[in-house]
């Protein structure tokens, strides 16, 4: 069973991205390559970039959103404590401005609001959904494949996309009558995405220059906080119940000492 | 309950007294609670509390979690979303229960490891040691079946891969698979059944963890030199002894809190670093990962399956002698299960008269060796089969299987165990010189 889902698997990859990779000359040993960044949301006490994840949702809207949906995020949740921030007001004119939905009641699109989701983008030439992206991909797994090194790093999503947005060579391949474009993230090094990011491709409404790397950065932080929106509350919590644990288990240590003082001394009682 | 020999409760004031004529109920809890316990355990002996706890843990977590998802293929991923993003504290529900997994095996396998060490398997606690094997295997499955219900691609393709072993079977193989399924594949009928038997099996284990209590409160906790408590009279056990409460639940919670801090700052810190990324792509049958891993907990057993390939001439010898009905795949699966039924049998193929690992210096050095064997296969779990892995998971896979059926009934021959403490009280009081009274100052 495993021998043949291990070959379906190789199999699997040699017809599909990998046949460009077969294809392609030489410099494949070096793809898959993920370059650690710092991010603010990293560590035990990272968070949320407010600025960033705003300058990453227009990246999204204006240049992701095509090709790629968000489905299981709740556009609500732009408003929500923990990420973009922006008020209630801003998202309902967000929603409205940039997406329409299909209502089954009125048998016909309306424009979304903050209580829909963001749309699910399907169809031909369209991309895998975004919305868990950034927890489904893993940058780092050493050393020896323990993926102790997340334990610093972080698991890597971010990095990941941010490194294969902007991995294009510039080269590209057509098999069978689909172009293929090298990327140097990618774990075969051929996808079926074509190069997205240019400088000055959008307008940040905070002045900060559009460069591609600012640009993956931004929409990296994004999509983290797409995949992981309670990651500020889930950490304030492990942080409070780490420090109540702490005087939880001095107290118990030092009844535990009293308690057996006895016992370990013949009778005589503690002198804590 | 029979036992050593200790104060039973004596009811006080008519309603106390009433109840106890009629359902000794108080009685028996604090008989339970006030069992008296060898003093000189040391903290290995903790993770019993561990374990009692995280079973609580991940019932309650459990049950709430079950409120909010939903069995469907079509669903299933999008609700444990929902669980995520909408229920009030719904991620830090999953997170809990979905690392309480990981704080359960890390603490039975240390708990399992203890027993081995100090002998804790031998007479007269085989039958605490089987129950405890019974709950180990409830809780693999347990686990198994919780990790496909959000129907992630290492959800759908570990199933997919952990019901083909039993379509490993000669003859009947593929039926039975079929069977265990509700189909032909991984589907919806599947999910459904898992759902149902993931909440039915922690009851189970519940059920025999009580039994796994009743049955060593009877024989009475082994201890660090593995010599009995003295029974001949109440005096001389309470030299030996000292009451569970409150000595060892204020020293057990102290050694809990110390474990659930650390299982909080992964929870709170790292939730998903002993998850798998491909978990947060939904499943899809027409799509293979690249590498099929289960979880961490699964994978020195995953190494054993895997080490025994056609090229190995055991695997061959069976091959032949069967007349091809033990092919490669089946022989994997058998070393398997295999691997942990010697474990269960360690109480009989144990030859030692001496039963703490601790007086036995021989002894102690396969002992280790096997942990680290343990840790190795682990580790090469999730490894490719690929040279050198091949070779390392079948040397560690054949040394598990010889440390129980050959250096373990050999040893008990060959070895000159020293001699262990008269008492447990001699032992104690030889680590805490003043605890005699007399002695010192």
């Amino acid at each position: 069973m495993i021998r043949q889902l291990t070959l379906t698997a190789i199999t699997a990859m040699a017809l599909g991205l990998g046949a460009g990779a077969a294809l392609a000359s030489g410099g494949e040993g070096n793809y898959g390559h993920v370059e650690d960044r710092q991010f603010s949301f990293e560590g035990p006490f990272g968070k949320y970039d407010q600025m960033q994840l705003q300058r990453g949702l227009k990246v999204y809207t204006e240049v992701c959103a095509a090709c790629h949906g968000l489905r299981y995020v709740p556009i609500r949740a732009l408003a929500d404590p923990g990420g973009p921030g922006y008020t209630e007001d801003e998202v309902r004119a967000y929603a409205a401005e940039n997406f329409t939905v299909f209502d089954p009641e009125l048998d016909d699109d309306r424009d979304a609001t903050p209580a829909d989701h963001f749309p699910r983008v399907t169809g031909d030439g369209m991309g895998p959904d975004l919305s868990l992206v950034a927890k489904g991909r893993a940058g780092f797994h050493g050393p020896y494949g323990t993926g102790m090194n997340q334990l610093f790093k972080g698991i890597g999503g971010a990095e990941y996309i941010t490194a294969y947005l902007l991995g294009f060579t510039g080269e590209e391949n057509e098999v069978a009558g689909q172009y293929l474009y090298e990327n140097m993230a990618f774990p075969t090094g051929w996808v079926q995405m074509p190069p997205q990011l240019e400088d000055d491709l959008i307008e940040y409404d905070d002045g900060t220059p559009a460069t591609a790397e600012q640009m993956a950065e931004d929409v990296s932080a994004f999509l983290m906080w797409a995949a992981e929106p309670k990651m500020m509350a889930r950490k304030q919590a492990g942080a409070v119940a780490v420090l109540l644990l702490v005087v939880l288990s001095s107290l118990l240590y030092l009844a535990n000492k009293k308690l057996w003082y006895p016992v370990k001394h013949g009778g005589k009682e503690a002198n804590l | 309950m029979s036992g050593i020999p200790h104060d039973h409760y004596e009811p006080k004031g008519r309603f106390a007294t009433w109840l106890h004529d009629r359902l000794p109920v108080v009685g028996l809890a604090y008989d339970v609670l006030m069992i008296p316990t060898p003093k000189n355990l040391n903290w290995w002996w903790i993770w019993g509390i561990v374990l009692a706890f995280t079973l609580v843990l991940q019932i309650v977590t459990g049950i709430i979690l079950a409120m909010h998802y939903t069995p469907h293929v079509d669903l299933a991923f999008a609700s444990v979303e929902h669980i995520m993003r909408d229920v009030n504290g719904g991620h830090m529900l999953r997170y809990l229960h979905a690392n309480g997994a990981s704080l359960f095996f890390v603490a039975v396998y240390i708990h399992i490891f203890r027993g081995l060490y100090y002998g804790s398997y031998k007479s007269p606690r085989e039958v605490t040691w089987i129950i405890g094997m019974l709950i180990y295997l409830a809780m693999m499955a347990t686990g198994f079946l919780g990790y496909v219900l959000p129907w992630g691609q290492m959800s759908f393709w570990g199933a997919t891969v952990i019901t083909g072993l039993f379509g490993a079977i000669p003859f009947i193989g593929p039926d039975i698979q079929t069977w265990l399924l509700g189909g032909p594949a991984v589907d919806n009928a599947a999910l459904n059944r898992f759902f149902s038997l993931h909440y039915l099996l922690p009851f189970v284990i519940a059920a025999l963890v009580a039994v796994h209590i009743w049955a060593f409160h009877t024989t009475g906790n082994n201890n660090p030199t593995g010599v009995d408590v003295r029974r001949s009279s109440k005096q001389d056990a309470e030299k030996d002894t000292l009451p569970f409460w409150p000595y060892f639940v204020i020293k057990d919670f102290f050694a809990l809190a110390v474990v659930l801090l650390v299982f909080f700052a992964i929870v709170g810190f790292m939730p998903n670093y002993l998850g798998h990324p491909d978990n947060y792509i939904e499943a899809n049958p027409l799509s293979t990962p690249a590498h099929i891993v289960p979880e961490w907990y699964f994978l020195p057993f995953y190494a054993i399956l895997r080490a025994f390939t056609a090229d190995v001439w055991a695997v061959q010898a069976a091959s032949f002698i069967t007349g091809g009905i033990v092919d490669a795949k089946f022989f994997g699966v058998l070393a398997m299960f295999g691997s942990i039924l010697v474990m269960a049998l360690t109480p009989w193929l144990d030859t030692s008269k001496t039963r703490s690992g601790s007086y036995r210096p021989i002894f102690k050095f396969w002992f280790w060796l096997l942990a680290i064997d343990f840790v190795v296969l682990m580790w090469v779990g999730a490894q490719s089969t690929v040279f050198p892995y091949d070779w390392i998971s079948l040397i560690a896979s054949t040394y598990w299987f010889a440390y129980f059926l050959v250096i373990l009934p050999l040893l008990g021959w060959t070895e000159k165990a020293k001699t262990p403490p008269a008492t447990i009280e001699d032992d104690f009081n030889h680590h805490y010189p003043e605890a005699s009274g007399s002695a010192a100052e």
